[in-house]
């Protein structure tokens, strides 16, 4: 077949939501672009990840609130048999969302003038790329090439994936929902697909190798999280490492063990494993680049310069937190880098959410952080059963709360966390507190709409303040 | 509890004052007995001075900077019994209190002619220079060390496109937040230079740095040997091919406990070998007593670069030791120097002196005499060049030696013969053996 050539200003490699978005940003600077992906536009989180799993989880929180007016009825709402529920009909559903977002890029990379390439791309030096396309091979020579490979779920090498076991792209695209499942590894992203399979139907248990779940959130956060889990008899089993797994008769039984020497045996239809993600830097040739690592990952300055000229590297193959939005806001830096402008990536916090019931938001420093890093504090807490909105659509009864964290010098405000139903829609705020450089009494002093859930934020404040009107 | 005034006691032989230095205490603290409290310039070296018994630091006479007559008050302390409260309240030294109400027992005028070259920065506190100092920053509140500043996102943005450092700009607005006004402020008052992304800054700030300690004792003496010595440069180039070879093979094959060598024991040996045809280089004068003391000996000044900046340690009977004796003494000496553990004794007494910025490289150098010496002795950087021999170009190895010497006794026909012998020397490294 005959080798087709591209000579491109700008090369990016992968097009999920870091990739895409430097594509676009480069597009719109002017800037000739072309972006190399295998899979569908969309990468891990508009295919695998983040979107398809909040459908299913709002798919699966539908069913379980159904459930609740099956019998005595809730709030004078009373079904007479239990829904049904078609796990194959809610992941087309999710399909077709997903369909949706992803021909969403393709018109918006198009509309940006950016050229497309569809095949794996294999570097032979740092600017030159071979593409296997379904109409032969493409070679692409850059001036610039943006790597934006993102990352790919661990295995773990006693628990290889396949029929049984399964990662958390293949929980995604069940058709079943299997009666038992067991989840290696409860961080976020075990405890949402869990949590989802729990309202489904599934009888869930999680094996967790810390002494903890969500380890990245501090115990006030996920208390209300862990009491979900024991009042819905959710199972699990901290310190316990997985050992190994057995199938037999299309039974997969699962063998840990706890750190004090307890065997577990443990039948499953499905074995999940989340046990995190690692950049995803094998089978396309970075070998063959001379790119400086740091660990695991690509090292980049706080421009996203890679150790060689005019390669750059974003999102979750430079580094921790392993985000979408991150991977986004370093692509449009790099993108206006490559144009001539003077950027750097500096923010003051990454907002990060963990969908489980209920959700965790975290924005900048914990209490605890904030004093390690130096820091006098003042903390201040509201509990959401104080907030009438909140009551009103049933999210005031599960222990959530937002809280705030400021320094006690000059109130200005380190971190903002909060847990509970429908928090997540409240991150938007707490991160721009924290990048306007907000004051305690800023906050305070911001009329929130009522009857709203944001209206904790201000009382939050207020209570740092020491004296917050409702609690 | 009574009063203990404990007054510079004699550090030396014909030494009538010193500089502090450095306190090593402040008031308020307990003291131990012999436990240092001060540290004291002289002429020559740096004295630890300890405290005379155990107490409670009432006052400090002085400041770094200061000078310090012998037998004046140089601490107050606290101590259990009577003290020697006596003189206590004496104060002979024009400290900034005593200026303010006069002392009965000073004299005004002398006091006042005493004040003025000992405590620069009083002047110049009360007339700020018109300079723009680094603390004449308008409002805004400072940030402690190590914060980051506080500003949004359009503020940072802004920032780095017109190349401002958001770290060098105090804030205006609440906790000290940088606000899009601070940024016009600080385009304004034009520190910053340039069209807007050049990231280049005026800087206008000037820092004064008193001159004090072993600085103003150089700045003295270079200015007195400048102002009387009526120098001139002799400049040489010597071929050391031959002595590098040998220099090698020595290194290559010496014992265990023998130093490596550098050039400066074969420059020391040839010196030591030339200064017999040529006395007059290796003399100190006199010339208040119109004296010249020539010396048998040869003592050599090594000029050496010092933390706290040039210092001149000794190698003191040159013509007593050969290389490896020579080489192992220039490393303890320039050791101990830079280390702050120097001796008066082993920063004193050179007769002449060589002063080497070879490795830095120049070609030629104009030493300042290490008064009250007379000549100086500069080693350039050793470097391979075409050298025209016999007709034909070859490469050797040459350095040039810059020199100075005090025209008052030394000719210029003797300097140049002197350089000239030193030359043979070293070309012919056999004869340095051989006298």
């Amino acid at each position: 077949m005959a080798t087709k050539s591209i000579n491109t200003k700008v090369l990016v490699v992968g097009a999920g939501p870091g990739g895409y978005v430097t594509a676009i940003r480069c597009g719109q600077l002017g800037l000739d672009t072309t972006i190399v992906e295998a899979d569908r536009l969309g990468g891990t989180c508009l295919i695998r990840g983040c979107i398809p799993s909040k459908a299913l989880i709002h798919a699966a929180s539908k069913l379980d609130d159904m459930r609740k007016h099956v019998g005595k009825g809730a709030l004078g709402i009373k079904l007479t048999a239990e829904p049904e529920f078609d796990l194959g009909w809610a992941a087309q559903w999710k399909d077709g969302i997903v369909d949706k977002l992803s021909r969403g890029v393709d018109g918006l990379l198009h509309r940006a003038k950016v050229r497309i390439v569809h095949g794996w791309a294999n570097f032979s030096d740092a600017k030159t790329c071979t593409v296997k396309t379904d109409e032969g091979d493409v070679t692409i020579h850059a001036e610039h090439v943006i790597l934006a490979n993102g990352s790919v779920a661990t295995e773990l090498p006693n628990l290889p994936f396949g029929e049984h076991v399964i990662s958390s792209a293949e929980a995604l695209n069940q058709t079943e929902v299997p009666k038992r499942l067991v989840v290696v590894g409860a961080g976020y992203i075990g405890l949402e697909l869990g949590i989802a399979y729990a309202k489904m139907g599934s009888a869930v248990t999680f094996v967790e190798a810390t002494d903890r779940i969500l380890p990245l959130y501090d115990t006030a956060l996920v208390r209300p999280v862990e009491q979900y889990l024991k009042k819905n008899k959710l199972k699990v089993h901290l310190n316990t490492k997985a050992s190994g797994v057995e199938v037999k008769k299309g039974v997969a039984t699962l063998t840990a063990k706890s750190d004090h020497g307890d065997s577990l045996s443990l039948k499953a239809d499905k074995v999940l494993v989340t046990v995190g993600r690692k950049p995803n830097t094998q089978g396309w040739g970075l070998e063959n680049m001379p790119v400086d690592m740091d660990g695991p990952f690509v090292k980049v300055d706080d421009q996203c310069r890679t150790s060689v000229s005019n390669v750059w590297a974003i999102g979750d193959l430079v580094g921790e937190p392993m985000l979408a939005h991150k991977g986004s806001a370093q692509g449009e830096m790099v993108a206006e880098i490559i144009a001539g402008q003077r950027r750097a990536f500096d923010p003051v916090a990454i907002p990060a959410v963990c969908f489980t019931e209920p959700e965790i938001i975290g924005v900048g420093l914990s209490p605890d952080e904030a004093k390690a890093a130096g820091f006098e504090t003042k903390v201040g807490n509201f509990p959401l059963a104080a907030n009438g909105r909140a009551l009103s659509m049933e999210a005031g009864a599960d222990g959530g709360f937002v809280r705030i964290t400021a320094r006690a010098d000059n109130h200005v405000v380190l971190g903002i966390h909060a847990v509970g139903k429908h928090v997540s829609e409240l991150s938007g705020e707490f991160v721009h507190a924290l990048e306007m450089g907000a004051r305690l009494e800023d906050i305070a002093g911001t009329i929130h709409v009522h009857p709203t859930m944001t209206e904790a934020f201000p009382e939050a404040a207020l209570s740092a303040l020491g004296h917050a009107i409702h609690a | 509890m009574g009063t203990y005034v404990f007054k510079l006691p004699d550090i030396g032989e014909g030494i009538a004052e010193a500089e502090i230095a450095e306190w090593r205490v402040a008031v308020g603290d307990v003291v131990e007995e012999d436990q240092p409290i001060v540290d004291m310039l002289t002429d020559k070296a740096a004295v630890e001075v300890p405290a005379p018994t155990d107490g409670k630091v009432l006052k400090i006479h002085g400041e770094p900077g200061d000078m310090v007559p012998v037998s004046s008050p140089l601490i107050t302390l606290e101590v259990e019994g009577d003290g020697n409260a006596v003189d206590a309240d004496v104060d002979v030294r024009p400290a900034d209190d005593a200026a303010a109400e006069p002392e009965p027992t000073a004299k005004p005028a002398e006091a006042e002619a005493k004040q003025k070259p000992v405590t620069p920065s009083k002047p110049a506190a009360q007339q700020p220079t018109p300079a723009p100092a680094r603390s004449q920053k308008p409002a805004g509140r400072t940030r402690p060390a190590g914060d980051k500043p506080l500003a949004s996102p359009s503020v940072r943005r802004r920032a780095r496109e017109e190349g401002i450092r958001l770290a060098y700009l105090q804030g205006t607005g609440p906790a000290g937040q940088i606000t899009h006004a601070d940024l016009d402020e600080h385009v304004a008052s034009g520190q910053v230079a340039g069209s807007a992304g050049t990231g280049l800054v005026q800087k206008t700030g000037v820092d004064d740095i008193k001159v004090i300690g072993i600085r103003r004792k150089i700045a003295a003496r270079m200015q007195d040997a400048k102002q009387r010595i009526p120098h001139f440069a002799y400049v040489e180039e010597i071929d050391l091919t031959e002595l590098e070879a040998l220099r090698q093979h020595m290194n290559a094959n010496r014992r265990e406990d023998q130093p490596k060598l550098t050039l400066l024991p074969f420059l020391m040996k040839a010196i030591v070998q030339a200064v017999p045809n040529y006395p007059q280089v290796n003399s100190n004068f006199d010339d208040a007593a119109g004296v010249v003391h020539q010396f048998e000996g040869v003592h050599i000044g090594i000029a050496t670069q010092t933390k706290v900046g040039l210092t001149v340690p000794v190698v003191r009977h040159a013509e007593a030791r050969d290389l490896w004796d020579s080489a192992s003494e220039v490393k303890r000496l320039a050791d101990a120097a830079r280390a702050g553990q120097a001796t008066k004794d082993e920063l004193s007494g050179s007769t002449i002196t060589i002063t080497s910025l070879g490795a830095l490289g120049g070609i030629v150098t104009t030493p300042v005499i290490n008064s009250p010496e007379v000549a100086i002795i500069g080693v350039n950087k050793l470097v391979e060049k075409p050298v025209v021999i016999d007709g034909q170009i070859t490469i050797r190895k040459t350095m040039n030696l810059s020199s100075s010497f005090d025209h008052r006794i030394v000719d210029g026909y003797d300097a140049a013969l002197f350089i000239q012998k030193i030359k043979g020397l070293l070309e012919f490294p056999a004869t340095l053996f051989t006298g």
